[in-house]
């Protein structure tokens, strides 16, 4: 080979190092001098190196929203619509009613059928047909909810539910918290990473606080009779009943008498020690729910350690509340958190754009549900799948274990390398420690993350990367047995076991692609360590390595006669 | 020159029944294994699966000031309620590994918790139907499981945290999640078997494609037999070491049908049967090598790379060993059997001139005709060629 050719190859190798070199070690910023002495080398490494949460410590939480629990309210909604439009085209109804068995259904039936297209109409006004086929079967008329709206509107709870909760996580000021979208598209699930973390309890239950508001009338003889209570379900929904059949313009909830205020600061005493839950039935729909809401604040309420939520309605919230207030003065109003009616008041004059909620908060409790309300409420339930909390020590003990691991597996395999092939082993170990370096420096330009079992993907590496060289070696011993000068025996084993190489690279690159692309968690950053260090291998076993061969034996000249392989 | 193997003429296929015979036994064994143990009423399940696929909390804990023994750990776990707490002792004396298993959501009662107004728990309609029953503590739907605040009640026992212990990491994960993780696992190694065995086929041959990935199959196989008979616990990481297997084992059939589809290409008169022996012990030394290196750098990594990797080392030590078996003991002789019988199928209607027959891609063709003037299998007869002085 020509010496301007060699000189070419060497220029590429030595920048190539070099870059790599730098993108790990180095500051990603305008270099100062400080930056080259070991502690600035040890702070860029820091920078550079993104580590997993398995690593640096931090909780990794997995969500799902139940969307289903968000159709089943919705079909509720709808079936006091229908009820409604039924009454106002004057139809008798039978039954209205939503139906969630194995789909999502609402359905009217009515005394006679000669007001169903009429009220067909009706609700179409309201509820998109498109989405609530319409089905007509003697004088029942039921909207089922189509596959595809079932899935859209999934979708669209799922995301609904994300932007809630992405703006609670920054008002609660959790320090570089990632939020993204999580498993198959229609799992509804959200993975939340919070770095450094250690206890998530607060943010967990601050995440899943439905904060669903509604003001509702709560049906009871007017004031100053006592508001009326139930001790039962089942005596409220006797008494609700007509003729055996719920109303679907009725609900049962339960009501917890308001609590005594706390005293012992922020540790509340036994919340279910003093409570005597009684049940109500409250008119549906609401007169005004959350989304009305403009602002919500905790207050201490006798300037003590108990708490309360003061809230303001928007202009629209304020018109409606205010309206259906001034009509009902002297009849029960509930102010109705999470389907449970937090207290009971009787309307005294109309009210317009403001209230409250008192109830048994600490002052942690009453930020919380404040910033919740603020927030939105979510447009379903959430639960946790998936927890997962390391703490910082315990990533420090894997970092070390790792490296030390590392570093043995990469000794041991030096020492093989440089006792079994003798002169051509220092070829290999060059070869390692560039894929090595490269490796990292891959890592760090696509800003992937190393995880723990990234660096078992490391350990690996070396393993498949010396299978390379090994390979190659084998080779060109095999070509000088027979016989074979030593340059072309060398030509010839680079030249027969790349074939090999390739092939072997390309399956296990295969095994991995799929590893990244449907591997979760652990499984992937495996997977991204192998696949850089086997690319980047490429290049240092193959490249380099001839490289160095092709310069030792221009060295020797003419009398290469000998190798040490 | 240090070599550690000279000139090996090993008649590597004359031993095929044996060695497919110890590769079905070893099947069998984690079969009768896995079905024994499920079906025992009582006894251990088929494998030891971890949380990631059975749902449940792990956490792992230090004692600050003297470590309790399992039982006394345990005892203070059935007081709260968790019988089957498993306490595992790791390399540190004063760590704990602390299992609960997925506990039903109902019976968080009663936690000392602020009254967070947190309750999901809201459809109207669930509420007639169970009359009197308290609903869940604010709380307890915010878990993936009760487990987590369980394990922290019992460990309170002990002292207040950070003070006589500490909670190193926390594992919950619900049954729904563990559903979709284990589902997910098999899918992923499926799907990379499928991929393999197309690239190959289209790098070689269906047979050879075929014989690798029933080798690798069988890799799997062995591999997690032995996780069932020794109770060894599947975790995702695990399950990464499969797939890792998958692709060392793959690495190292290619390279030993690299060398076959070159040797045909050489000699043309030797068989398929000969052809695959010899280029055996070509790579053979290449062979223990590599799987010796990677076994090595493995052994740090069960050694030394702490608890965390325990058991995806291990799964990938053994998988080390199979992976390099099967490539000689199991995709070998398949790959032979299979390809002979594909030709002989093709010689006999179109007798001896159909050679030409499309001819697949490359080499293999060759291997027809090379068996066609070759003649019967079963001799050792090592063609002298490249490769010997």
């Amino acid at each position: 080979m020509k010496k301007k050719n060699l000189l070419r190859r060497f220029i590429l190798i030595a920048v190539v190092t070099i870059v790599g070199l730098y993108v790990v070690i180095g500051p990603h910023r305008r270099p100062k001098l400080s930056d080259f002495t070991p502690v600035g080398i040890k702070n860029s490494l820091k920078d550079n190196i993104r580590l997993g949460l398995d690593l640096k410590g931090g909780s990794h939480l997995v969500m799902r929203v139940k969307v289903e629990e968000f159709l089943k309210r919705l079909a509720l909604t709808n079936a006091t619509i229908a009820d409604k439009a039924a009454k106002d085209v004057g139809a008798k109804v039978t039954d209205a009613r939503a139906d969630t068995s194995g789909g999502y259904r609402f359905l009217v039936t009515t005394a006679d059928g000669a007001k169903l297209n009429e009220l067909q109409e009706e609700v179409r006004k309201k509820v998109d047909v498109n989405d609530w086929r319409p089905t007509v079967s003697g004088n029942t008329v039921t909207w089922a909810l189509t596959g595809s709206a079932e899935t859209r509107l999934g979708q669209e709870a799922t995301e609904q539910a994300y932007k809630i909760i992405e703006s609670r996580i920054n008002a609660v000021g959790v320090a570089e918290p990632t939020l993204q979208f999580h498993g198959a598209q229609n799992s509804h699930q959200i993975l939340l990473q919070m770095p450094g973390l250690q206890d998530p309890q607060r943010v967990k239950d601050l995440l899943v606080g439905e904060s669903r508001l509604e003001l509702v009338h709560v049906v009871s003889p007017a004031s100053p009779s006592p508001v009326q209570t139930y001790s039962t379900p089942e005596e409220a929904t006797a008494a609700a009943s007509q003729g055996g059949q719920m109303p679907a313009n009725k609900l049962i909830v339960p009501y917890l008498d308001r609590d005594e205020p706390t005293t012992a600061g922020d540790t509340a005493s036994d919340p279910n020690a003093a409570k005597t839950k009684k049940w109500v039935v409250v008119d549906q729909p609401a007169v005004v729910d959350g989304s009305e809401l403009s602002r919500a604040d905790a207050v201490s309420r006798t300037g003590g350690s108990d708490y309360q939520i003061t809230f303001n309605l928007k202009p629209s919230g304020a018109e409606k509340f205010g309206a259906w207030t001034g009509s009902n003065i002297g009849q029960y109003m509930g102010v109705m958190l999470n389907g449970e009616i937090k207290s009971v008041a009787f309307i005294k004059s109309q009210i317009n754009d403001s209230g409250e909620i008192s109830g048994r908060f600490t002052k942690q409790s009453a930020d919380d549900l404040a910033l919740t309300l603020r927030s939105g409420a979510l447009p379903a339930p959430i639960e946790y799948q998936e927890e997962r909390t390391v703490g910082p020590s315990l990533g420090q003990d894997s970092i070390r274990a790792g490296v030390e691991a590392s570093l043995v597996g990469l000794g041991l395999v030096i020492a093989f390398m440089l006792f079994y092939y003798r002169g051509s082993g220092i070829n290999a170990v060059v070869a390692l420690i560039l894929n090595m370096i490269l490796m990292m420096a891959a890592l760090v330009l696509i800003k992937a993350t190393l995880t723990l079992p990234g660096i078992a993907g490391i350990i690996l590496t070396i393993g498949m990367a010396v299978d390379s060289n090994v390979l190659i070696f084998e080779r060109i011993r095999e070509e000088m047995r027979t016989g074979k000068t030593i340059p072309s025996a060398v030509e010839q084993g680079f030249a027969r076991a790349f074939v090999t190489i390739i092939d072997t690279h390309v399956t296990t690159i295969i095994s991995s692609l799929f590893l990244f692309v449907f591997g979760t968690g652990p499984i992937k950053g495996f997977a991204v360590t192998l696949v850089l260090g086997l690319l980047v291998n490429l290049f240092s076993a193959v490249y380099v390595s001839r490289t160095i061969f092709i310069w030792h034996l221009n060295q020797k000249g003419r009398r290469a006669d000998s190798l040490s392989i | 020159m240090i070599q550690f193997f000279k000139d090996v003429r090993i008649d590597w296929l004359a031993n095929r029944r044996a060695f497919i015979a110890v590769s079905i036994l070893l099947m069998l064994a984690g079969l009768a294994s896995a079905v024994i143990r499920q079906a025992v009423p009582g006894g251990t399940d088929a494998f030891n699966l971890g949380v990631d696929f059975k749902g449940g909390t792990v956490i792992t804990a230090r004692f600050l000031k003297d470590r309790p023994s399992d039982e006394t750990i345990r005892a203070r776990f059935a007081q709260q309620g968790v019988g089957d707490a498993i306490i595992q002792p790791t390399d540190k004396p004063d760590v704990v590994l602390i299992k609960v298993p997925r506990l039903a959501a109902a019976v968080g009662e009663g936690q000392p918790q602020p009254a967070t107004p947190a309750q999901p728990e809201a459809t109207p309609q669930a509420q007639p139907g169970t009359p009197g029953r308290p609903t869940p503590p604010p709380g307890a739907q915010a878990q993936v499981d009760p487990g987590v605040l369980k394990v922290k009640q019992a460990l309170d026992s002990f002292g207040p945290a950070e003070q006589s212990y500490t909670i190193l990491s926390t594992e919950a994960v619900g049954e729904v999640a563990g559903r979709q993780l284990r589902t997910q696992a098999i899918a992923v190694t499926l799907a990379a078997l499928v991929g393999i065995l197309v690239y190959i086929a289209f790098r070689f041959e269906w047979s050879y494609g075929a014989a690798a990935v029933i080798a690798v199959f069988h890799d799997v196989l062995v591999t997690l037999g032995i996780f069932s008979i020794m109770q060894w616990e599947i975790s995702l990481t695990v399950i990464a070491a499969l797939l890792t297997l998958v692709g060392f084992s793959v690495n190292d059939t290619i390279v030993i049908f690299d060398r076959i589809r070159e040797n045909l290409r050489l000699h043309r008169r030797g068989t398929l049967y000969n052809v695959t022996n010899l280029s055996i012990n070509q790579t053979l030394s290449r062979t223990v090598i590599t799987s010796g290196l990677v076994f090595l750098s493995v052994l740090a990594m069960v050694l030394f790379g702490g608890e965390v990797l325990r058991g995806f080392s291990l799964a990938l030590l053994i998988g080390v060993i199979f992976g390099t078996y099967s490539s000689v003991a199991i995709a070998s002789p398949i790959m032979v059997w299979w390809q002979e019988r594909i030709d002989a199928a093709k010689a006999r209607p179109g007798q001896r001139g159909a050679k030409g027959q499309t001819g697949g891609p490359g080499q293999p063709a060759r291997a027809r005709k090379a068996r066609a003037a070759g003649g019967g299998t079963g001799v050792v007869n090592q063609p002298q060629g490249a490769g010997r002085t």
